[in-house]
Order: structure tokens, then sequence, then C-alpha cells
């Protein structure tokens, strides 16, 4: 009991870093999601293929190497972030090339005459997609989307890499310190609270999105 | 009166009609009759400003236009063969987006003017359900109280009788012959000679007047 109380600050500082990456991927990923989602359906040829090129790049190559070249890469050409800031930056990206292409896959599913009776009532274009299309759109996607964020969950322990201090690290360090696997039981066991919350209050929206078919 | 004057639509190579013209007089109803597939529906959703004409006219109001400008569209309501509803709204919220959004009514502005439509289309009841929840008989009539929102000068039906039963027909028959008292103008696209024989005050047949 004394060990563990002896680790448990360090773990909790790491939880700190944690959720921070953890939110601000959500909250910077998603409008840029969306708008990468958009830009894929673009009448002009060079967006599109532009769009196309980001997401093949983000989703063909390991998060953990976007990580090194946004921290180290840039820097030595002259743009330096701190490291949160480049870990912001990478997962941000990232998750918004995957969150692209569900988004996209739900923006098909829509079918014409959505689009067609909304032009008919006079809907603006940004009108039919705020108040029409999206709103189907999210109800389509929470499954895969909450796919997305359990894997994000896990995938901030990642920034490890660029020396940050996530609650594994710190787990580790403790592990290394005391030689026992206890910091690493309760490192699990806190994923297992961070997933078991977010598949909670993801299956919750999908029930109260289940009001309509 | 409503003057429809050269209207030519093609898909690449193909006609679909050149050099269409029809009138709708203010209060009637227009049949336009023909077989599936001969392009009635095209007409319509030109005239609604959903398909883009290559040439085309209309007179409202005194007044000329080209087709599919805004200011014609936005005159005429549609009632789509599929309904189309906004199946995330309720049968309320279906009526007074549009108000709400385009006209920038009030909310309680634009819940008496529903309450009205639901009351006069007999879905009081229903005001509160989603889409899924209605026979197809209560959606069409949700497609008429959401289009009768926007207060269009003309309605425009496609097809308003596929796929509902006798009863359900009748209840369409009766609506446009009230709405038809009421003086709005009304165009419907059927292949439903027996339907249309029961509202219409003149026909358009096409496979005898659109030239290709």
């Amino acid at each position: 009991m004394e060990n563990v109380m002896t680790f448990l600050p360090g773990i909790l500082a790491g939880l700190q870093m944690t959720l921070g990456v953890f939110f601000i991927t959500i909250i910077g990923s998603v409008p840029l999601g969306i708008l990468a989602s958009l830009a894929m359906k673009s009448p002009y040829f060079t967006i599109r293929w532009l769009v196309n090129g980001y997401i093949w790049i983000m989703r063909g190559t390991p998060l953990l190497l976007q990580l090194i070249f946004i921290y180290y890469g840039l820097a030595m050409v002259g743009v330096s972030f701190t490291r949160f800031e480049a870990a912001a930056f990478a997962f941000i990206i990232n998750y918004a090339a995957y969150l692209a292409e569900i988004f996209r896959g739900g923006l098909q599913s829509i079918p014409q005459g959505q689009f067609d009776a909304a032009k008919v009532l006079g809907l603006s274009k940004g009108q039919t997609f705020f108040k029409v299309i999206l709103p189907q759109v999210v109800k389509i996607v929470v499954p895969s989307f909450g796919n997305e964020v359990v894997n994000l969950v896990k995938d901030t322990s990642l920034i490890y890499v660029i020396g940050l201090g996530d609650i594994l690290r710190a787990g580790s360090i403790a592990a290394a310190r005391d030689v026992t696997l206890v910091p690493y039981l309760i490192v699990g066991v806190l994923y297992l609270i961070m997933t078991a919350v977010v598949t909670i209050t993801l299956r919750a929206s999908e029930k109260h999105l289940n009001v309509w078919r | 009166m409503i003057e429809i004057k050269g209207l030519s639509k093609q898909y690449g190579e193909k006609v679909i009609f050149r050099d269409l013209s029809l009138t709708l007089k203010d209060g009637e109803v227009l049949a336009i009759l023909g077989p599936s597939g001969i392009g009635k529906t095209t007409l319509i959703k030109t005239l609604t400003g959903l398909e883009a004409a290559q040439s085309g006219e209309i007179e409202m109001d005194g007044q000329s236009y080209s087709i599919s400008e805004p200011a014609v569209t936005s005159k005429i309501g549609l009632i789509f063969q599929d309904f189309n509803l906004f199946p995330h709204l309720t049968v309320r919220d279906n009526i007074i987006l549009a108000p709400m959004s385009v006209k920038k009514m009030s909310k309680d502005e634009a819940n008496l003017k529903a309450n009205d439509l639901l009351a006069k289309l007999g879905l009081t009841e229903q005001a509160d359900l989603y889409p899924y929840q209605l026979s197809g008989g209560q959606k069409q009539r949700v497609g008429i109280a959401r289009a009768l929102a926007m207060d269009p000068q003309v309605i425009a039906y496609d097809e308003p009788t596929s796929g509902l039963d006798e009863k359900a027909t009748e209840q369409v028959v009766a609506i446009m012959l009230s709405l038809k008292a009421e003086g709005v103008s009304q165009i419907v696209v059927t292949h439903d000679l027996t339907f249309a024989e029961k509202v219409a005050d003149e026909t358009f047949d096409f496979e005898k007047e659109v030239h290709r």
C-alpha cells in the first residue's frame, strides 16, 4: 500500500496529460474531419486531389512516425512546436483523416431526395447541411465514430515518443523504480475505465438517436 | 395565370422534351398524363429548379422569368412521389423548418401556422410523431402541409397516388379539391387516369403534345 502512494501522484499527473491529448484531439478533429469529408466532394479537382493525398498520407503511415516527423522533423526546418502542441497537431490531423472517411460514408448514404426536398423548400446550402443532412449523418456514423474514439484513448500512449509523460510512461517509470508490475496494473485499469466511459456515453447517444429512423 | 413557353430539356443527345408550352389558369388543376419513364417527373423537376433546362420561359403574375429562377421556384411547392420527409424531425418540425429558416418566422408564429395546416389535413394527432411512424397516406399529407407552409402559388405533385391504397387516394382527391376551392393552382403528374378525371380541370397528354 505504501508503494502505491509513492507512484500514484505520478500516474495521476500522467492521466491529466492523457486526457488533455484525448479531449483536444476530439475537439479539433471532428470539425476538421467534417470539413475534409465535404472537400472530398468538392467540384474542384485540385481540392479533391489535395484532400485525398492528405488522407492517404495520414492513414498510410503510422501515427508514431507522424509524431516524430512533426516534433523533430519540423524543428529541423525551423518550425518548432512545444511537445504538447506537436502531439495535439499530429493527433488532430491524423484522426481528422480517419473521421473524414467515416463522415464521407455517412454523407453518401443520405438519399438525394433529402437534398431535393430542402432545395424545393428554399433552404440555403448551409441550412440544408446543418439542419437536414448533418443530423442524419451523425446518427449513421455514431457506431464507427465510437470505434475511433476508443482507439484514440489507447493511441494517446504514443506521445511518450516525443517525451511527454502520459499515464503509461508514468506507470513504466514507477514499475522500473520499484521493480513491480502493480503500476502497470493500475494503468491498465485506468485505460479500461476510460474506454468504458466512452462506450457508455456513445451507447447512450445511440439510444437517444433511436427515437427516429 | 402561369404560362410556360419553349421549355426544352435534354440529357446529352437524348431529348426529353423540346419547345414545350403549357398554361395553368389560376385556381385550376392541370393533370400531366403519360406512361412512366416518359419524362413527366423531369418536367416537374425542371419547374421546381431541381433540374436545369436548356431553355424556357415562364410568365407569372404578368412578369416574365427564365425557367428555374429562384423567384419562380420559390412560388412552386412540390410533393415528391416518395415524400422525402425529413426522418429526424417530427411532423410538426418538418412543417415549421422552412418557414423558420427561410422566411425567418418566429417559432410561435410558425407553430400557429402548422396547427392550422395539421388540423386542415387531419394530422393533429400525428404532430409529434416521426415520419417512420406514419402510414403512406399520412406521409403524403405531411408533405402537402410542409409545402403549403411556404405559401406557394402553385403546388406540384409527382405521382401522388403511387403506393397509396384506395382510401388514401380518396383522401388525396379530397385535399386537392379543397385546395382548389381555396383557389390554389395545382399541377399533378400522374399515369392514373381515374384519379386525374376526379381532380383535373385540364389535362396535358405528354405523349401527344411533346415534341422530341
